[in-house]
């Protein structure tokens, strides 16, 4: 089901240069993205960061295949990215699991698109979800599970059809800190075993560091790549490396880079300065005395 | 296939014992009572869980039974406030014509003309109102060119297409057909066209990305996605259907239930005139009841 692996091919090799993407208003075009180089190699994890509204979704959006580069190329193992297929598996951060398919009729949904009968469709997706421990959870409709079991769904639907990279548009962003851990423990076991090349995008860099061999962080609009920066935490990654001197080092770096670029995104009226300026004003006051 | 499925089996083993989140704990409803309880007791626990339930019931009854106790007492004291009430028949009165009209084929018969008209009317009404919603929400063409005619024709009212519908069709019949055909048509063709608008794109991408191509993303995403909308047209559809209908036969109709209650009062059966009124009050309600009955077997995502 899987195409063959036996000509050891690297596989999921992303290759975006170059690129640029630019909407259409009544004043002109507007850059969303401008002059952006990113690559994924085959079996790697790597991660965009950015400041909201710098364009990390619309870059991961055209490898996915839903937008087009106004310029630039956007390719997978050589080959120019013409429209979304199950080759690039994509889980979104509103789940989107269709709400009149059960769970496993949820995850058989690419299997059945490739043609795959009743049978083993069924069968490889008890197996699937047996293993991301949501059997009990097979014949309910995705109204009843709660977010975490939500988005478990989501990324086996993505895996079940073998695809060869995949994506992830802020995938954790709606749910607790703590269900947030586990799924992000769940992903990274589950890449692991894959070796599928991953592209995560989100806005939290302690995400990014814990989960990536490589994070871009991008500027404000129009998004560039600002920095590349490589991680070189050893693997598995616990939990408990978050507080290490390395980690924290890596945060403070990255926390800087994506703060410079925040503020220029809320707009030149709110700059250090002002922000330091607020935080005098309150000193040994309470918010009750200004107020 | 196999690969993978050991693979994520490995990896989400280690996950799932990791992970606070205990399969059976999230489950809402499992949970089964741990001792055997006892039928009296049982029974108990089913009024208290059905209380609210069972309240309406009662309320409904005796609010139904308040306006039969009305209705008696003005027509028994032949109130006359402006508003006459000397010639409107009693319940019992009623009542009585209802036994006999229960065993007058006629009558029967009218009952039953009316109800084929609807069910062909209406069906006819579903079966291209629904596709035609389809294909406008789906085909920018389709809607430009089709959805300014609809435009103009809704706003006319079924009852207004009458002569119109007598011009048309060769037959008495088929023109009522058509007249309650077109009551039902718009109310499914807006509802399906704006359930269309409605779906989501997150949900079309998310299918893509799963290798859909265009007609089972039609069948997959579009038609489930608007499901909710085509049963709120075709409950409001069958309203305007019944109105239609009976509309059209008292107008020209020569049988159906609309015709007999206006002939009532031509032929001054006053008794007759309340019972072909109760009567197309409770088949609207019962083809109403029907269209939910199939929405929720058509939706079953949707229950509870």
């Amino acid at each position: 089901m899987i195409p063959a692996t036996k000509s050891e091919q690297p596989r999921g090799h992303i290759e975006v240069a170059d690129f640029a993407l630019s909407y259409d208003t009544i004043d002109g075009a507007v850059e969303a993205v401008t002059k952006a180089n990113v690559h994924v190699e085959p079996g790697e994890f790597v991660s965009i960061v950015g400041p909201s509204g710098c364009g990390k979704s619309t870059l991961l959006n055209a490898v996915a295949g839903f937008l087009k580069p106004t310029s630039g190329t956007v390719t997978l193992d050589g080959e120019a990215i013409d429209g979304p297929s199950a080759d690039r598996g994509m889980v979104f951060q509103q789940y989107s699991l269709f709400p009149w398919k059960t769970v496993r009729e949820n995850v058989e949904f690419g299997l059945k698109m490739r043609g795959m009968d009743r049978f083993n469709r069924e069968r490889a997706a008890r197996t699937l979800l047996g293993l991301a421990g949501l059997s009990a959870f097979e014949s309910h409709y995705p109204e009843r599970l709660s977010g975490g079991m939500k988005q478990r769904v989501g990324i086996v639907r993505a895996l079940a059809t073998g695809p060869k990279v995949l994506l992830l548009d802020e995938p954790f962003g709606a749910l607790d800190a703590q269900t947030r851990v586990i799924m992000q423990q769940i992903l990274t076991n589950m890449w692991q075993r894959l070796k599928i090349s991953v592209l995560f995008v989100t806005h939290d860099i302690d995400e990014a560091i814990f989960l990536s061999d490589r994070v871009y962080c991008m500027t404000a609009r129009p998004g560039t790549i600002k920095a590349e920066i490589a991680i070189p935490l050893e693997r598995p990654r616990q939990q408990a490396m978050m507080m290490s001197s390395e980690f924290l080092a890596l945060r403070r770096g990255l926390m800087s880079l994506i703060r410079e670029e925040s503020l220029k995104a809320m707009g030149g009226e709110v700059d250090d300065l002002a922000l330091q300026g607020l935080s005098i004003d309150l000193r040994g006051q309470t918010l009750a005395d200004v107020v | 296939m196999e690969q993978v499925a050991r693979r994520v089996a490995e990896a989400g083993a280690e996950t799932v014992a990791e992970a606070a989140e205990p399969a059976s704990a999230a489950a809402p409803d499992t949970s089964v009572p741990s001792r055997p309880v006892r039928s009296a007791a049982r029974a108990k626990r089913w009024l208290l869980l059905h209380r609210a339930e069972i309240r309406a019931v009662v309320v409904g009854a005796i609010s139904l039974a308040l306006f039969l106790l009305a209705w008696h007492l003005l027509t028994k004291y032949r109130v006359n406030m402006h508003v006459r009430f000397t010639n409107v028949p009693s319940p019992a009165a009623v009542l009585e014509k209802f036994e006999r009209a229960m065993h007058d084929s006629k009558f029967l018969m009218h009952v039953l003309l009316s109800c084929r008209r609807i069910v062909l009317g209406f069906l006819l009404a579903a079966v291209i109102a629904i596709p035609l919603g389809l294909i406008m929400g789906r085909f920018r063409l389709a809607r430009e060119m089709i959805f300014p005619v609809t435009e103009v024709l809704r706003p006319i009212p079924a009852i207004a297409w009458v002569p119109m519908s007598i011009m048309l069709w060769p037959s008495n019949e088929e023109s009522i057909i058509f007249i309650t055909f077109l009551g039902s048509f718009f109310p499914i063709l807006i509802n399906t066209l704006h359930g269309m608008s409605l779906v989501d794109p997150v949900l079309v991408r998310a299918a893509q990305c799963l290798g859909a191509r265009e007609t089972s993303i039609f069948r997959d995403v579009y038609f489930p996605a608007t499901l909710p909308h085509v049963f709120t047209g075709l409950t409001v559809g069958m309203g305007v259907a019944w109105v239609s209908l009976i509309a059209a036969e008292m107008i020209s109709g020569q049988f159906g239930i609309g015709y007999f209650t206006w002939e009532a009062y031509s032929l001054v059966q006053y008794a007759d005139i309340v019972l072909g009124m109760i009567c197309i009050g409770v088949l609207g309600l019962g083809s109403s009841a029907i269209i939910r009955g199939l929405g929720k077997l058509a939706m079953p995502w949707r229950r509870e």
